[in-house]
């Protein structure tokens, strides 16, 4: 058993750093503040290779093993978690699908774009079915050699800047889930559009919209996977997804402990700084073994999806355990902060609002339950 | 080859201090270098000579002399009119291994750092980078330590005949300083920094008794293979906070007179040649623009000085300057925050304070 | 056409400094870095990579952990590596490490169209000499404090920067140039990079591998052939506490002027 990275690894995270350290973290709070997509990193960070990272090279990725995945969206979210939402929605829930469940013309097509600054998205969402996707209203009708999509996704994250979306439809409404279907769908096919921009409380960079598919003509080719089988292709997307936010969710309590370490140290209240108060201490010790095991998870999941073994189980414990120590750990951390913590003036009332998201989407902590008691009961 | 062998000690004489000139005009660091050569030339009982290069610049002899030069070397040519590597070194190490002078220094401009280390890898001998204290005199070292060094000086060992040239600069970005020694090879070459020597005053008697010396040298077109084609000056460029040597910051406390306040900062920093820095109030009330803003929200500085003029030190502010090498708070309340940081620290009113610093500092520069 | 960059793994000097109680540096406590300024020199070389398709090499002379930050070069785009490490390299000064450098170059071959760039300085010794003394070995024009450069065939027109202004030098290659870090902004590692940093070729130069190089002297290399030597080192006194001037008039700035004169930092 080997707890170590490998070389590459260790080298993802230290690019990473720097990346975010001097790319990332400097707008982070302004991205925040205007919600203001940050395309110039994102363009980046398309240039550097970490959006489609995980991508074969032969279709223009760097071949990364998703260990590396999780550590570029892990050490962005530290500064940034809009950023990391972009990145890991890209890489996890469109390049992802598309390479497991894409034809060979599918992948040829699609990947090149998805590595070369085209960004990607995943629509699954509509306003009656959350976590219940089986309740979904979006349909798709074979008309000659296309489909024709109509209704409407909602939250879906990249919404308003992808080019191309994996999206989820009914092909057969009586068969409930067994009627789902997944396509590749394209921004500039007719009948598709971006309704509302969310105002969200958090992750105020990531772009979160409405979409509408009215009579969208989507072509044969691009059913993704057999028809059919779109709920199975969306939960192993899931499964895959959550890897993603479980290590976005480490990124934020990674970020918020140390801030408030490098405040503790320099804030002093009663003739010392307050990091020499035993409460505090005894809360970053917490934080840390929190943090540490956080890493151990969802490193382990990683691993396990990169072996092609089944890792349904580990990735749902990953996210929701660094979820919910990420919210813990970013109120504690704003604690220490004083009234200097709700202010704008500092980044952890920030942390602590994009925490609160890692708790909800690409499953709530109560389905991560369902999941993972399914799995062992 | 040529019979010079930088092995053979024995044969070498005399202190060199190369004198830059750039279009015609003597470089400062020149004087302030004959006069550290003429107390090394004193200590060891010889002559001190300015070696001098360019075209048509025997007229500058004499003002060499003035600071402390017996002699000074003239090659002139119009090929060394403006300065080049191959040139310089060319003519530097002709006329060393000519007249063999046992220390050869060097401005550490950045003329003087592209030329010495060529000479000194042609001539095979050692150089030392960017030096601020020099010795040979080992009793004079030895007090230059007491004061500088916590080393233990009187219970150590020390060949007080020691003749080497004791070169002294610091290392690892200053946490270290290094005393370093060419035993073994003449010329023993050193640059040193501009602005830390002592410049002895004017000797006029002196500048008129000045050697010329004009050695043969010969310097052809083929021997340059760099050409000049263009040298400008420019304007001083911008400095940004992170950047800048010298960061003057100004508070809550110029509320009463806004211009005025920034405006004595302003002066402050020109002088020093900074720019200048604002606290958090300064920036939200709309006083500086938001680049100016040094602190947790605004930038993270280190700067050579920082001086915080009517800033309380709140810790916002104090996370981003903290690390500034030489911290000078001027504040009414005796009791503000920023006094913690601060190396020196002066209760008082900005408005009074600031433009007698400016002054004192001004008269400290000329006495220089 | 070929660009050989040559590097140094340094201690961080920007972060915390360890100082052994006898004034030596405590180098196993520091984090290391690759020098910053030869960070600049990696970009340049890859920059006119990315434009007219060169070969990039890069070289440095250490221990043999400096594998690392090779490993990170060529992950940020470089093309092949060497370490030139050995025993009988410890303790060289700037003349005999740019003596072996000279050889490790001139090893891998300099031709006409070829360049070799530095860094201005390293951080821990600051001393900008090893690049010169590079070229001065290898019979090769400088540039240094190059922020700027412009290649057209086997000509070369650099921006070098002086403390009032630039001259533009044109020099013919082979040359060597060492560079400001107003030149460029380095890039980062790319994950692409990454992935093939450690299948690229890498070599380690030893002492055989150089001996019979033309321009190896063995009696100028290593502590032994260096013509400088550490006579002592020391640490600066401990910075005190900060001091209250007494007064706020004339008198209390002149004497702050005073000191900040002694200090000579104005």
């Amino acid at each position: 058993m080997d707890f170590n990275l490998t070389r590459e690894q260790e080298l993802v995270r230290k690019m990473m750093r720097s990346f975010t350290e001097n790319e990332v973290e400097p707008i982070a709070a302004e991205t925040d503040r205007t919600s203001e997509y940050p395309a110039e990193t994102i363009d980046k960070l398309f240039r550097y290779g970490v959006m489609g990272m995980v991508v074969p090279k032969e279709y223009g990725g760097a071949g990364a093993d998703d260990v590396c995945g999780a550590i570029a969206i892990e050490e962005i979210s530290k500064a940034c978690a809009s950023t990391g939402d972009i990145v890991a929605t890209h890489n996890g829930l469109c390049c992802g699908p598309i390479m497991k469940h894409g034809t060979p013309e599918q992948k040829a097509k699609y990947l090149p774009m998805l590595t070369s600054g085209h960004v990607g998205a995943f629509a699954l969402t509509e306003p009656n079915a959350g976590s219940d996707a089986s309740k979904g209203t979006t349909t798709a009708v074979l008309d000659g050699d296309h489909y024709v999509l109509n209704g409407s996704k909602i939250f879906i994250t990249n919404g308003y800047v992808a080019d191309i979306f994996v999206v989820f439809a009914m092909t057969d409404p009586s068969k409930g889930t067994k009627g789902i279907s997944a396509f590749i769908v394209e921004k500039d096919f007719p009948g598709f559009s971006v309704g509302k921009h969310e105002e969200k409380m958090g992750l105020h960079g990531s772009p979160t919209a409405e979409i509408v598919f009215t009579d969208c003509i989507v072509p044969k080719e691009n059913l993704l996977g057999v028809a059919g089988k779109g709920f199975s292709i969306a939960m192993q997307t899931l499964d895959g997804g959550r890897i993603g936010i479980a290590a976005q969710a480490l990124g934020i309590a990674e970020g918020a402990m140390a801030k408030a370490m490098e405040f503790t140290k320099s804030r002093v209240q009663f003739g010392k700084p307050i990091s020499k108060f035993q409460n505090t201490q005894f809360k970053f010790a917490d934080m840390q073994v929190a943090i540490t095991a956080g890493q151990y998870l969802t490193y382990a999941a990683a691993a396990k999806k990169g072996e092609g073994k089944r890792f349904t189980l580990d990735a749902a414990m990953a996210k929701l355990f660094t979820s919910e120590n990420a919210m813990k750990i970013t109120t504690e951390c704003l604690q220490m902060f004083g009234g200097y913590g709700y202010t704008k003036d500092y980044p952890i009332e920030r942390m602590m609002r994009d925490a609160k998201i890692t708790e909800i989407y690409e499953g709530t902590s109560e389905v991560q339950r369902i999941v993972i008691s399914g799995n062992i009961l | 080859m040529d019979t010079y062998n930088s092995k053979d000690i024995a044969a070498f004489k005399n202190v060199w201090v190369f004198c830059e000139q750039r279009q015609g005009e003597l470089m400062p660091t020149d004087f302030e270098l004959l006069s550290e050569g003429r107390k090394l030339a004193d200590e060891l009982g010889v002559k001190l000579y300015g070696l001098l290069l360019g075209d048509q610049v025997e007229g500058l002899a004499k003002t060499l002399g003035g600071y402390g030069a017996d002699g000074v070397i003239v090659c002139e040519s119009p090929l060394l009119k403006d300065y080049t590597t191959d040139a310089y070194a060319k003519t530097v190490c002709d006329v060393v291994k000519e007249l063999k002078p046992e220390i050869l220094i060097y401005g550490a401009s950045n003329i003087g750092r592209d030329l010495a280390p060529r000479c000194a890898a042609r001539l095979h001998t050692g150089l030392t980078a960017d030096c601020t204290h020099l010795d040979i005199d080992v009793e004079q070292y030895k007090s230059f330590l007491r004061e500088n060094s916590t080393l233990d000086v009187d219970g150590s060992q020390w060949d007080e005949g020691d003749r080497n040239l004791k070169m002294t600069r610091p290392a690892f970005g200053g946490h270290l300083m290094a005393t370093i020694i060419c035993p073994k090879f003449r010329p023993c070459m050193a640059t040193v920094r501009p602005g830390v020597m002592k410049k002895a005053p004017f000797d006029a008697a002196k500048s008129e008794a000045v050697e010329i010396i004009r050695p043969a040298f010969s310097l052809q077109e083929e021997d340059l293979e760099t050409k000049v084609l263009a040298v400008e000056k420019s304007a001083r460029k911008l400095v940004d906070l992170i950047g800048a040597d010298v960061i003057v910051s100004v508070g809550r406390g110029i509320a009463s007179d806004i211009e005025g306040g920034i405006k004595i900062a302003q002066d402050l920093a020109d002088e020093l040649g900074g720019v200048v820095g604002g606290s958090r109030v300064a920036i939200d009330s709309g006083w500086l623009a938001s680049d100016h803003q040094v602190g947790q929200t605004g930038k993270t500085v280190h700067p050579k000085i920082y001086i915080a003029l009517g800033i309380s030190g709140a810790i916002q502010h104090k996370v981003g300057m903290q690390d500034s090498e030489c911290i000078i708070a001027v504040n009414k309340n005796s009791a503000a925050p920023i006094f913690e940081v601060a190396d020196y620290g002066i209760t008082g009113d900005l408005y009074s304070v600031g433009p007698m610093l400016l002054e004192a500092i001004r008269e400290a520069k000329a006495a220089k | 056409m070929k660009i050989i960059v040559c590097v140094k793994q340094v201690p961080d000097t920007t972060g915390k400094v360890a100082v052994k109680p006898d004034g030596t540096l405590d180098r196993a406590s520091m984090q290391t870095v690759t020098n910053p300024d030869d960070l600049n020199a990696i970009e340049a070389a890859l920059a006119m990579k990315d434009e007219v398709g060169c070969e990039v090499i890069a070289v440095s002379m250490g221990p043999a952990p400096a594998e690392g930050m090779l490993r990170e070069l060529l992950a940020m785009g470089v093309d092949r590596a060497v370490l030139v490490s050995g025993r009988e390299f410890g303790g060289s000064d700037t003349y005999a490490t740019s003596q072996i450098l000279a050889c490790a170059i001139s090893k891998i071959g300099l031709e006409k169209e070829d360049i070799v760039i530095c860094g201005r300085q390293a951080i821990d010794g600051d001393t900008a000499q090893v690049g010169p003394q590079i070229a001065e070995k290898l019979g090769i024009p400088q540039i240094t404090y190059v922020a700027g450069i412009e290649k057209d065939g086997d000509k070369i027109v650099c921006k070098r920067m002086l403390e009032d202004g630039f001259m533009k030098i044109e020099a013919q290659t082979p040359c060597l140039l060492t560079c400001v870090k107003e030149l460029n902004q380095p890039r980062y590692m790319s994950i692409g990079g990454i992935m093939e940093a450690y299948s690229k070729p890498y070599e380690v130069f030893d002492y055989e591998a150089l001996k019979d190089s033309p321009l190896m002297d063995a009696e100028s290399i290593g502590l032994k052939g260096s013509p400088t030597n550490i006579f002592k080192s020391f640490t600066p006194p401990q910075k005190g506490a900060g001091t209250m001037l007494k007064g706020a008039d004339k008198n209390t700035c002149k004497e702050l002027a005073q000191i900040l004169a002694d200090k000579h930092l104005i």
